[in-house]
């Protein structure tokens, strides 16, 4: 009786919500007119919709990329990189590399203002120096910086540091964010009010930071590339994604990122299509197989391979993320100069797989499907973190294709600290499916080196190749990029020999974004390195700004 | 009695939480290419981690003794009581609005309920608090946000209040921020209803079959009169246990519920706190938990002494 009852309200509730979703017209503002030849024009609002807060806005002191993205509106470095990747002056007008490497001099740009009017000068960039070395500062960035042996202001616009050895990281290490010595010097920076009221020289200054609600940043008029055309940056906190979601639909959010079955079924109706134009780019980050090269079956690079030929990428691909990636093929992002496209693919290939399983002594001799050797079944299991599913549906599809391979595969799901602590740190794992974000400067010493195989280090497979060693020391020691091309190309083709990892593919950003805004235009570099030349046509502004 | 068992309970959560694996730095550090051992052991004797657990405890107490909380361990480094306190407000007021929804609708429906009991409206409420119960909450505040935030546009969908710089009057302010609470306000009550209602309809129940009712009635007083003001007033008392236990409750915002609302309350705080490892922000919400729990099982004992005369001669 109850249950019955309970039954026709439950029915009942789902019935209004399905009614008034299909009684539903577009009662609307008229749709937007997409025409591109509107001109630029100044004003409007930006409202970027996030699930995470920031925690700190002084950039050293922060490691969430919360804090990174809107530090990187209101801060500058030195350098910076343009959208193909390349390494252009930010706060620096030019800079000069000594011929032995050694020495590298930033001219800086004159007339630069911090957003409280005082000037920018040699002296700022010499004291964020210090304080990123400074050991008292609880930073997690001070690596880069400590391989430089002396740092100097010549003059007022002109810094000059020196190294011990040519490193070719560093230059890219410059895009630092600088931060205001006259505010800082000589004060404990863990408690200045400038992680919660940051002053610096971008493009946007800071206006107001309410927890766990919202960030507004105005345009800073006098910015020495030019005015931002969008008045407003405001940076809403939404912490649970579904709700990210409804507020894009309710059009209160101007941005959200997609997940790939948001881009593919969710958002293709008439009525989104009219207010919101999809971009789709290579993110910086591939998903990887790695195998613990401790394990006496994985020592074999024929077994690896195998297991590589297993693996049908186009079919993780399509089944996990929807379409919305491309296969990788080594540690880097195939858009970019270090990309070496000219390496074994390792195309699905199960014939391919069993023959060199078969090669490498792997046989199925009692007839029960798995393979074995010595007497031992061919059983590994895969780990990965609690939390990510995309990770844990490439675990589900490996298992079926290596089964079919006579491999027979658990899989295991563990929570982060648990996963670090007790299966990476202490080398207890078998193979793992997890991800690496792709740096812009291709050095990748710290993950593939012989030297960085102790515990907590990130060559946690422990990889030994001496020709690689090589190849990376060369790499970061010179910075001609003929050059650094040639060792890191090398480092590829050996990597698609040797298998250490079978690299699973590099998934595409899905940024949606109000139609409204104009000049968005991706690129390697993805698509906000033009910000401050977005705008909004005069007559289509939503946010009319006192 | 209070003191020792404030203290035993500090204790007891600074050892688990210390013995969970992880620490706060991992956000910071883990699988981070640009991070190096010194860069490491930097940050952790910078959090004074590298000292053993009880003298890390004596320090978190001996900073207790003068209510201070410390800072938290999150790369904010903010003092934690100005964390909690930015906090507090909201969670209390959508606390305190549900709790006397739930009080002024919850009530009623357990008299009815129990003077009409086996009724259509009796097997009716109780089907209908039972739902409020057994529904998973963030499904049906999905499905609101759906029906009132897009579909009918009636209400926001999330947050405590818009943007912000489009009104200017306080009327427009106030109205838009009972606009943004009455789906938080009105969802979190719909699942507390059940406990009060079913609570006063058993209490009632029993209260009704006592002798002192007969009497009433045997005095020819009206029906209104013997369930309002004999009845309820005992049937009743009970309750106040329940609202004492509710005290600490108030702080306790839930964490999906805050999630799904965009809501920057204190379950968002503990929960990110807790999954960061900040272990001083997660002592300082436990210590005023603790405190708030101890506090309303006094008020709890106080006032019903006051209510029931016969506790008091006891």
């Amino acid at each position: 009786m109850h249950r019955q009852k309970l039954g026709i309200i439950t029915f009942l509730i789902f019935a209004v919500t399905i009614n008034v979703n299909c009684g539903r017209k577009d009662r609307e503002e008229t749709k937007t007119q997409l025409s591109e030849s509107s001109p630029p024009a100044y004003g409007d609002t930006f409202v970027d919709g996030s699930i995470g807060d920031a925690s700190n806005l002084i950039p050293i002191l922060a490691s969430d990329s919360a804090s990174h993205d809107i530090a990187s509106l209101i801060y500058n470095g030195l350098v910076k990189y343009d959208k193909d990747l390349n390494l252009v002056g930010d706060l620096a007008e030019s800079w000069q590399v000594s011929s032995d490497g050694l020495v590298i001099t930033f001219r800086l740009r004159k007339g630069v203002t911090w957003h409280d009017g005082k000037s920018l000068t040699a002296h700022d960039c010499l004291y964020t120096y210090q304080v990123i070395v400074d050991p008292k500062t609880p930073t997690a960035y001070s690596e880069d910086f400590r391989q430089v042996k002396k740092a100097e202001v010549i003059d007022d616009y002109t810094f000059q540091v020196t190294y011990g050895m040519p490193f070719a990281p560093a230059l890219a290490s410059w895009g630092m964010s600088m931060l205001p010595r006259h505010l800082l010097e000589g004060k404990d920076i863990t408690k200045s009010p400038l992680s919660r009221h940051p002053i610096g020289t971008g493009p946007y200054k800071f206006k107001e930071w309410v927890t766990g609600e919202k960030i507004l940043l105005e345009a800073n008029k006098e910015y020495f590339e030019g005015r931002p055309y969008l008045d407003r940056y405001i940076y809403r906190i939404i912490p649970d994604s579904a709700t990210l979601f409804l507020e894009f639909r309710a059009r209160s959010v101007d941005r959200i990122g997609l997940t790939p079955m948001q881009y593919v079924r969710q958002t293709e109706t008439r009525e989104i299509k009219a207010f919101f134009k999809k971009y789709r780019y290579v993110s910086f980050s591939y998903t990887y197989l790695g195998y613990n090269l401790l394990t006496p079956m994985f020592m074999d690079k024929r077994v690896r391979q195998a297991i590589s030929y297993a693996i049908d990428k186009q079919e993780l691909i399509d089944g996990v993320l929807l379409g919305t990636g491309r296969i990788a093929t080594g540690p880097y992002k195939p858009d970019t100069w270090q990309y070496n496209p000219n390496v074994n693919k390792y195309d699905y290939d199960p014939n391919k797989a069993k023959a060199l399983l078969s090669e490498a002594g792997w046989k199925d001799i009692n007839g029960d499907g798995i393979l074995e050797k010595g007497g031992k079944n061919f059983q590994f299991t895969i780990l990965t973190n609690q939390g990510n599913d995309v990770r844990q549906k490439c675990a589900e599809i490996i298992q079926r294709r290596l089964k079919e391979t006579g491999i027979d595969v658990k899989i295991r799901i563990v929570e982060w600290a648990t996963f670090i602590k007790e299966f990476i740190n202490k080398r207890t794992f078998e193979a793992v499916i997890l991800g690496w974000t792709i740096p812009q400067d291709p050095d990748l010493y710290d993950i593939w080196h012989s030297s960085k195989t102790k515990p907590d280090e990130l060559n946690f497979i422990t990889y030994k190749n001496t020709e690689v060693d090589e190849l990376l020391e060369k790499g970061r020691r010179t910075f001609k990029q003929e050059e650094r091309k040639r060792s890191y190309d090398r480092i590829q083709v050996i990597l698609s020999e040797e298998q250490p990892y079978t690299f699973l593919f590099v998934p595409d950003a899905l940024p949606i974004i109000h139609a409204r805004f104009r000049g968005i235009e991706p690129a390697p570099a993805g698509i906000n390195y033009n910000f401050i030349k977005w705008y909004v046509p005069k007559d289509e502004q939503k946010y009319i700004v006192p | 009695m209070v003191i020792p068992l404030f203290f035993g309970i500090t204790l007891v959560s600074f050892t688990v939480i210390h013995l969970a694996p992880g620490s706060p730095t991992d956000l910071q550090t883990q699988m981070n290419p640009k991070v190096s051992a010194e860069a490491i052991q930097r940050l952790r004797s910078f959090y004074g981690l590298d000292k053993p657990l009880h003298i890390q405890y004596l320090i978190w107490l001996k900073k207790l003794l003068k209510l201070d909380f410390g800072n938290s361990f999150s790369t904010d480094n903010r003092k934690v009581i100005d964390k909690i306190s930015e906090r507090i407000p909201i969670t209390i007021m959508i606390n305190i609005l549900s709790l006397l929804l739930i009080l002024i609708v919850a009530i009623p429906i357990g008299i009815l309920s129990a003077t009409h009991r086996n009724s259509l409206f009796d097997k009716l409420t109780t089907v209908f608090v039972f739902i409020g119960f057994a529904v998973p909450t963030f499904w049906l505040a999905l499905l609101c946000m759906i029906l009132f935030g897009i579909n009918l546009g009636w209400l926001p969908i999330s947050g405590i209040k818009s943007l912000g710089f489009e009104q200017t009057s306080f009327a427009a302010i106030a109205l838009d921020r009972v606009k943004h609470l009455i789906l938080p306000v009105l969802l979190s009550a719909f699942g507390g209803l059940a406990g009060f209602s079913r609570y006063t309809r058993s209490t009632m129940l029993e209260v009704i079959r006592q002798d002192y009712i007969k009497t009433a009635r045997a005095k020819g007083l009206p029906e209104q009169t013997v369930i309002y003001r004999h009845a309820l007033r005992n049937a009743l008392l009970p309750v106040i246990t329940i609202l004492g236990l509710s005290v600490p409750g108030l702080i306790g915002g839930s964490v999906i519920f805050e999630t799904i609302f965009a809501i920057p309350g204190m379950g968002q705080l503990f929960y990110g706190s807790v999954m960061a490892r900040d272990y001083p922000l997660i002592m300082g919400i436990l210590v005023i938990g603790a405190f708030l729990t101890l506090l309303g099982n006094i008020l709890a004992d106080i006032s019903y002494s006051l209510a029931d005369p016969r506790i008091r001669n006891i």
